[in-house]
């Protein structure tokens, strides 16, 4: 039952996908409870989270830089 | 490789500008344009642009404040040839046909001075800008793995399959990437 601190964080990044496992939320949750480190850090992955969301990001496919990479050699 | 002495007096790496800034200003065009592939042919014609006055390049702003600058005349340029394409601008007003509402289109067009749209908007672009810097301040790989799962919203079997990892590997990659953005955006957003 009892995890490291920079295992719970990792728990706690994986939750911000919806990907912690049952076992792994309980894990994270008992270890909340008793660690101000790692409810801090929640707190913040959280926040980035939801900062993530209202940014609306967009980005390139790798295939488009890979096309973007080869034009501008060919443009040189 | 793309190598000029011109460019090598005043430190400018075009071989990196893709990996470096390609998301950044393509964040930064399609916020102006709302239009992914106007966006992306925008962001291409600002790296040949880059290249073509590479010799003007002083060294007085850094590499990207520079190609934003560049960027943003490809913007004014692309909205100039839209409307002289169309001839000359155009104003378009819906007119409510309904008769109850008679009277009321001119109201109805006027900004609502209330309105906290606009400097939303506003604030959401300078946060994309700022995560973005950030993002390009991480290690290539642990970036490259952030934005498939964080922006792209792809699965991490995909994400797995594509770039030949496990998922022990991956969410260590991204939990460093988001500890990385936690720091880096700390100060002005947190």
């Amino acid at each position: 039952m009892k995890i490291s601190l920079e295992k719970a964080k990792q728990i706690c990044t994986k939750s911000q996908y919806g990907e912690a496992t049952w076992w792994e939320l309980l894990q994270l949750n008992v270890y909340l409870l008793f660690s101000k480190e790692c409810s801090d850090f929640s707190a913040k992955n959280k926040k980035l989270t939801s900062l993530c969301e209202r940014a609306g990001l967009d980005t390139l496919s790798e295939d488009d830089k890979d096309d973007m990479k080869k034009k501008l050699k060919e443009h040189f | 490789m793309i190598l000029r002495t011109d460019m090598a007096a005043y430190k400018l790496n075009p071989d990196n500008w893709v990996d470096l800034y390609a998301d950044y200003l393509f964040n930064y065009a399609i916020a102006r344009v709302s239009d992914a592939e106007i966006a992306k042919d925008l962001v291409q014609e600002t790296f040949f642009a880059g290249l073509n006055s590479a010799k003007n390049y002083k060294g007085d702003a850094a590499e990207r404040t520079w190609l934003i600058a560049i960027l943003k005349r490809k913007v004014i340029d692309h909205y100039r040839k839209i409307n002289s394409n169309k001839g000359k601008a155009e104003v378009r007003i819906n007119y409510n046909a309904s008769s109850e509402s008679e009277g009321d289109w001119l109201e109805e067009q006027v900004a609502d001075p209330f309105s906290r749209d606009g400097d939303n908007n506003i604030e959401n672009e300078e946060l994309g800008l700022a995560i973005e810097e950030c993002i390009s301040k991480l290690p290539k790989k642990q970036s490259l793995v952030f934005k498939m799962k964080t922006i792209q919203g792809m699965s991490t079997e995909d994400i797995c399959n594509e770039l030949g990892i496990n998922p022990s590997n991956l969410w260590v990659m991204i939990h460093r990437a988001r500890t990385s953005l936690m720091g880096c955006m700390n100060q002005t957003w947190f």
